[in-house]
């Protein structure tokens, strides 16, 4: 198996006619962790919304291409059947349909037919995957989100995580929310899918789960791009300086400021 | 000498004759005639929005007799796989066209007096409390189909709970039609006298070799003082039957009626479903979900009455519109002068699913009576475009996620049914109508 690979070249993306992420460039290879910080409005869950294909974010030039393929042509659904996945900020909530029932679709959407799962692997797998997070068994049968707190949501994003094991996944804002204890199970999580065969976008504002999932590169988001990239300590210098810092230091000046 | 009526494909004679064929007491056929003369006379219902004025309600063939089965796995595997299996445990009245074929109901609960037997036989041999009930929360007079059914009235059951009998197991009824040009004109009464309990569950379905058919089936419940009823359905009736159909019940004193309609016909419906709550603290808690599709057209309306005080209602009402489907919902909460304390609510929700298809939710409040809670929430919309992005985003096609969540969305009505067999019928058939 060779190795994954996330390409994007000058992503530009819009909401609602307004132009938000104006030239972001990102190479990630499988077994790669990154963190993408940088304060509020600047654009990362833009950037992981277009990713994944969310209807209301328009890329009006760029290249997102997964071992080469164009991601940006592809629905959303192939999106992730080619192997991305996004832990979303505002997970849906879908009353009806159980947290079971919903996986199991998931992962036989991925497999094809005639290739569905066994049940007795699927709840053995379910069950293992949902101790590591000290999830209650009963979540599996509990409707989708619904009557969840925000950190159960947030582990429930890192369960399907580790239950369709994409190629690449971006956590947006996984951590907001979460207190110390939900912060070290989401990053066990995390970290057991560690591998060659996965790739990881941290977007974050604080270094605080950074502690606990160590990236391999920091990158700075301002303006909608990329201002600066480094290795972990560049987190930790952010945490010192602040964001208006970092800002000083790139010669940024705060002419606009936009909501993503 | 015959009568012969203008629009309807049957007289006098016809009815006398069908009567005799049946043993029925003269009480009974007394008022097939009467029905038959209102029959005539009398207008279709005018349900709001709904033009029912083409829809063939009269003509069918209403004598169309099956032979008694005495082995379960004699009936149509749609039928066999509906009722309770093993130790044939199962209460249950299976009815082939207008034929009751089989019967079931435990020794323990005859010995404890409960009745549950199907209308002929009810009529012969229980003719005074039947007829105390028959026809009782609902008119013949009141339109064309009423008095129709009364004159034609070919199927039905009647289960009777003595004061103070509690039964856990449900009592089943099933109708199965599949002769050609079929009528199932079908009468239930269900009778819970005082402190009893019970769950009656009802599947009607069809086969296509039907073709043009017709359904007239009216229900009647009287729950008793303190005494308990939930009654489900599941209406499948195919494309070419016309059904009319009416649920109707009355609650006593601190009784307490369930409802759970699973309206699931791929024909032209009319559905009326009302309840009465005469006595003070009587309850009702109604629940039905449908789905239109094809060219479909469909007109429900749900109606809870507040007579006595501080009665409640709740009355829950979702659906899905497909392809050039057409229906329109009303919910009506009705709270009399003197029913203080009373409390009701309703809430319809349509999800529309194609561009052609057309759904109306209608609420009704009409209050008499200060001192009382009532609240109404209708919506007719798409399907959630973010929930569709989340499914999709983990690798759930559109068609699967859209199907995962309009069946999520008419789960409460499922999961309230309590046989096992009825509640696949009712999962299979939301599965294949939405699929």
């Amino acid at each position: 198996m060779t190795v994954p690979e996330l390409k994007i070249n000058d992503l530009h993306v819009s909401v609602e006619g307004k132009s938000i992420v104006k030239g972001f460039n990102l190479n990630m290879k499988g077994g790669e962790i990154h963190a993408l910080m940088g304060p509020n409005g600047t654009g990362k869950s833009t950037v992981a919304s277009a990713l994944m294909g969310h209807p209301k974010y328009e890329v009006t030039s760029g290249q997102a291409l997964l071992d080469g393929s164009n991601l940006l042509d592809m629905s959303v659904d192939e999106r992730a059947r080619a192997g991305m996945f996004l832990a979303m900020q505002y997970p849906s909530e879908v009353s009806g349909v159980t947290n079971a029932d919903f996986l199991r679709t998931a992962i036989n959407g991925r497999r094809g037919e005639g290739n569905e799962i066994p049940l007795m692997k699927f709840i053995k797998t379910l069950d293992k995957k949902m101790q590591m997070l000290e999830m209650d068994q009963a979540f599996a049968e509990r409707y989708v989100n619904e009557g969840f707190s925000g950190g159960e949501k947030k582990r429930n994003e890192i369960l399907q995580l580790m239950m369709l094991e994409p190629k690449f996944a971006i956590l947006d804002e996984i951590d907001s929310g979460l207190d110390i204890d939900a912060l070290k199970w989401v990053a066990k999580g995390v970290n057991s899918m560690r591998s060659e065969n996965f790739g990881c976008l941290i977007i974050t504002h604080y270094q605080r789960l950074l502690n606990y999932i160590k990236p391999d590169k920091v990158h700075i988001m301002m303006k909608g791009q990329i201002v600066k990239t480094g290795g972990p300590e560049l987190a930790l210098q952010l945490e010192e300086e602040g964001y208006d810092g970092m800002k000083a230091e790139l010669g940024i000046t705060d002419d606009e400021t936009v909501e993503a | 000498m015959s009568m012969q009526l203008q629009n309807l494909s049957f007289d006098t004679e016809d009815i006398n004759q069908f009567a005799e064929d049946r043993n029925e007491p003269k009480w009974f056929s007394d008022i097939r005639i009467k029905g038959l003369k209102l029959a005539e006379e009398l207008p279709l219902p005018q349900p709001e929005k709904t033009r029912i004025a083409d829809w063939n309600f009269t003509h069918f063939n209403y004598d169309t007799g099956s032979a008694a089965v005495t082995d379960l796995n004699d009936l149509p595997e749609e039928v066999n796989r509906l009722v309770e299996q093993g130790s044939g445990s199962g209460n249950v009245l299976i009815h082939v066209n207008s034929s009751a074929v089989y019967h079931h109901l435990s020794q323990d609960l005859i010995d404890q007096g409960v009745i549950y037997t199907d209308l002929t036989t009810a009529v012969k041999e229980h003719s005074d409390l039947f007829a105390k009930y028959y026809f009782k929360t609902t008119a013949i007079d009141k339109h064309k189909l009423t008095a129709l059914h009364a004159a034609l009235v070919n199927g039905g059951s009647f289960l009777y709970i003595p004061k103070n009998v509690v039964i856990e197991e449900p009592i089943q009824a099933v109708y199965y039609q599949d002769a050609p040009s079929s009528g199932l004109v079908a009468h239930t009464v269900v009778v819970a006298e005082r402190n009893s309990s019970v769950t009656f569950v009802e599947s009607y379905l069809s086969d296509s070799s039907v073709g043009e058919g017709v359904a007239n089936i009216i229900s009647e419940v009287t729950v008793g003082e303190n005494a308990q009823v939930k009654y489900g359905a599941v209406d499948e009736f195919s494309a070419k039957i016309v059904t009319y159909v009416s649920r109707q019940a009355e609650v006593a004193k601190d009784g307490r009626i369930q409802w759970a309609l699973g309206q699931m016909n791929d024909g032209n419906t009319l559905s009326e479903n009302a309840t009465n709550l005469e006595g003070t603290g009587a309850a009702a808690d109604v629940k039905a979900v449908s789905i239109g599709s094809g060219s479909q057209k469909q007109n429900f309306d749900n109606y809870v009455r507040h007579v006595g005080k501080s009665t409640q209602s709740q009355l829950l009402v979702r659906a899905a519109q497909k392809d050039a489907s057409n229906s329109i919902f009303n919910a009506r909460t009705k709270i009399e002068r003197g029913a203080s304390g009373a409390d009701g609510e309703q809430t319809q929700r349509v999800l529309m699913l194609s561009d052609q298809s057309r759904g109306d939710a209608n609420p009704i409040l009409l209050i008499d009576e200060y001192d009382v809670i009532a609240g109404h929430a209708a919506s007719v919309g798409r399907v959630d475009p973010d929930q569709l992005y989340y499914l999709m985003s983990r690798g759930i096609k559109k068609e699967t996620a859209e199907k995962l969540i309009v069946e999520g969305f008419l789960a409460p009505i499922v999961d309230l049914l309590p046989i096992e067999g009825v509640r696949e019928q009712l999962t299979t058939l939301i599965e294949r109508k939405v699929g």
